[in-house]
């Protein structure tokens, strides 16, 4: 089975047979990465961009070594900018890339919604790398990966996903994925960090992260910005830290065998503590890992369903 | 030459009048029929079937000239609003130069009088430049020919500026048209905060940040004594506001678009930068209470709010577009849902396209009676077509309702006795 549309935008656009199909490729995959020579030929020929309109060194890196690894070629074009900064919109930019014969592209974007735009102007499979607060598929299906790989199930796990949920695509696609997958997902945070109508994406709210954290068998932290400081929506990092880090102490209300997990890159410190970080409990070297098994699954399965292969 | 309107519904919301009669024009005005058969020549439009009515007034549009007139000029906004059945337009003075002056004035009513579609009243700004900070020449303005005031898109943030700018305008029998946003509260943001934005991670723009700015200007409007016009109320809040305040006396007005009693923002989901308007598209809930607004007349007037803008603007990141909904060509057709669906009766519906936006601004309403100017639209409500970009007149293709089935629209336009002509 693959992948029905020609494009992976978001959770939000897949169904949880399409959700288990990447799984269990990426379950095959991850044997390549541990080979002496790192590479099937699955997609050689095929010509893949990374379009990266935001600073990336996780995500980006994690997508060019799985195209290489399925023997894709694959160009990284980076802007910290939008295009439009320099005079060329987005779609123009696109036009161009795939005027040179694209398969696929691979596009990361501050403004949420801006892969739509590609996915719907353009031949070439488009895959949302993240954009904006929106959504961050790959991310998602690399945690639900590792929590499966850990854990043994998902379905009917009770899942903590703490910090700045408003700005975060990550906890977006998150929300979508566990639930679609039978989780029970927890939010937490201070108030002007969640969006009031979340809840109705399927989570519950929790302002204490002593209460969504008790009996979890995941905790996800997210990373915290120091610009939202910035912007009024929290007092500082001390006081944060105090009411929403991720401590030792904290640990201990979640189940027994928890995992800790971070999307990257961690504030030491601040979001998380540097014994929880590197602790037992941490899978979070496991997530990068794993993502790069996860993502040659994405681009193997866009490109079986479109009849390449 | 005599123009005779032959058999149509007549309806006249300013004189209670609604039948079957015939209308005659000579010149630029209605004239009595003839008791006996004249021998001048005379002109016979079959009206059967057909509604009859004042032309429509918009008092809220923007013609994007002087400045940006590759969205749209003032001629090509006039053919538009023609188009639609309006005789008279108000436009917004959020041009380049601004419109805070006499001599933007002069120059806007000139253009319009050489384009000849229909009257265009302009609207001058509040404050120079629309700043905020300074108090533009709305004397002179006015004696120019601005029918009202408005810093519409830049709302007035200063309370105090707008206290001087209602009780200034009153000195001139004005009426101040409130763009009712709190900046601070709506800054970045894209469509309505709720559900929707929440999913799609998109800056959401609060209810609160129109409803704070109406509670203000309502408590000004009572403290001046000035006439107020709320322009295009988005929100519950909003309209239970204005129903409050209408009930104490104060003397308020207020509009709504139609893609607001027609759209909400779940239509958003895709991403669809031309359904990115300010105020944004709300909820469900805030839909049927503007429509609940208007029937019980808490809301007096249905505007346009026509926003044109160039494709290549609309095409690109959500963020990134510009707000607005090219409206002008498919106001009536999209109210006249409303008086198909009984909500609200055809005379009713007319009378917030023609009688209250002329009293909101202070002006005679306008009739059909003998001695009136000629200026009537013929409405068919039975006609159906589909919305689609190219049929639009307007330079702004940016309909939000390309595809859409609608049943009602005008058929003719007559505007100081002329028939108007215009190709669809």
């Amino acid at each position: 089975m693959a992948l029905k549309k020609k494009d992976l935008l978001g959770i939000d656009y897949l169904e949880k047979a399409e959700i288990e199909e990447i799984i269990s490729t990426a379950e095959s995959f991850k044997e390549v990465s541990t080979r002496d020579i790192k590479k099937v030929p699955a997609l050689r020929g095929r010509t893949i961009v990374n379009l990266f309109f935001e600073p990336s060194t996780r995500t980006r890196t994690s997508f060019e070594l799985a195209a290489k690894r399925l023997s894709a070629d694959i160009i990284n074009i980076s802007s910290s900018t939008s295009s439009v900064v320099k005079g060329e919109t987005l779609l123009d930019t696109a036009r161009n890339i795939e005027a040179m014969n694209s398969d696929m592209i691979i596009v990361r974007h501050s403004m949420s919604g801006a892969p739509m735009i590609l996915a719907k102007a353009l031949k070439s499979s488009v895959i949302n790398a993240g954009d904006g607060s929106h959504e961050h598929p790959s991310q998602a299906l690399l945690d639900l990966f590792t929590i499966k790989e850990r854990l043994g199930r998902v379905e009917g796990l009770n899942i903590a996903i703490i910090g700045d949920i408003a700005h975060s695509r990550v906890a977006r696609s998150n929300i979508l994925c566990l639930n679609k997958m039978g989780a029970n997902v927890r939010l937490c945070g201070p108030a002007t960090l969640i969006p009031a109508d979340i809840e109705k994406m399927g989570a519950k709210v929790y302002f204490r992260p002593e209460d969504a954290i008790d009996g979890a068998d995941v905790v996800m932290m997210l990373r915290i910005q120091m610009e939202r400081q910035k912007s009024g929506l929290f007092p500082g990092v001390r006081e944060y830290s105090r009411f929403f880090g991720l401590n030792q102490e904290r640990v201990r209300l979640a189940k027994e065998g928890v995992i800790i997990m971070h999307p990257g890159p961690i504030n030491r410190g601040v979001e998380i503590s540097t014994e929880v970080a590197d602790g037992p409990y941490s899978v979070i070297l496991d997530q990068v890992t794993n993502g790069v098994a996860v993502r040659m699954a994405i681009i193997y399965l866009l490109t079986e369903g479109r009849g390449a292969i | 030459m005599t123009l005779i309107i032959r058999g149509g519904r007549v309806i006249d919301p300013a004189n209670g009048m609604d039948g079957i009669r015939d209308i005659y024009i000579e010149g630029d005005k209605i004239i009595q029929p003839p008791k006996t058969k004249k021998t001048s020549s005379s002109e016979v439009i079959d009206a059967r079937g057909l509604i009859v009515a004042p032309g429509l007034i918009d008092m809220h549009c923007h013609l994007r000239e002087p400045g940006f007139e590759y969205k749209e000029d003032i001629a090509s906004g006039a053919r538009a609003a023609a188009a639609g059945g309006f005789t008279t337009i108000c436009c917004m003075p959020n041009t380049n130069p601004v419109n805070d002056s006499r001599s933007v004035t002069e120059f806007i009513i000139g253009q319009a009088k050489k384009a000849g579609f229909c009257k265009v009243l302009p609207i001058g700004a509040i404050t120079k430049g629309s700043m905020g900070t300074e108090l533009a020449e709305m004397g002179e303005m006015a004696e120019a020919g601005c029918t009202g005031f408005s810093d519409d898109g830049k709302p007035v943030a200063n309370a105090e500026m707008m206290r001087h700018a209602l009780e200034y305008a009153k000195t001139f029998g004005r009426t101040i048209i409130s763009h009712c946003e709190e900046p601070a509260l709506s800054a970045g943001g894209v469509m309505n905060e709720g559900a929707v934005s929440a999913r799609l991670g998109l800056r959401g723009i609060p209810s609160a940040a129109e409803e704070v700015m109406v509670a203000r200007d309502i408590s000004l409007a009572r403290l001046t004594g000035a006439r107020l016009h709320v322009a295009h109320v988005s929100t519950a809040g909003s309209v239970e506001l204005i129903r409050r305040a209408k009930a104490e006396g104060i003397s308020v007005t207020a509009e709504t678009c139609p893609h607001y009693f027609t759209l909400t923002d779940e239509g958003v989901v895709s991403y669809n930068t031309y359904l990115k308007v300010n105020p944004p598209l709300r909820t469900e809930a805030d839909r049927k209470a503007i429509i609940g607004g208007l029937e019980d007349g808490t809301i007096d007037v249905i505007a346009t709010d026509h926003a044109p803008h160039a494709a290549s603007e609309k095409d690109v990141e959500f963020d990134l577009a510009p707000f607005g909904i090219s409206g002008l060509e498919t106001a009536l057709a999209l109210a006249m849902a409303l008086a198909h669906s009984g909500l609200i009766p055809m005379a009713e519906l007319l009378r917030k396209f023609t009688v209250n936006p002329a009293l909101a601004l202070g002006m005679a309403p306008p009739s059909l009676l003998p001695g009136s100017p000629a200026d009537i639209v013929l409405i068919d409500p039975e006609t159906e077509k589909t919305v689609r970009p190219e049929i639009l007149l307007s330079k702004g293709k940016n309909t939000a309702f390309s595809g859409l089935v609608l049943k009602g629209w005008p058929v003719m336009t007559i505007h100081e006795g002329k028939k108007i002509e215009f190709k669809h």
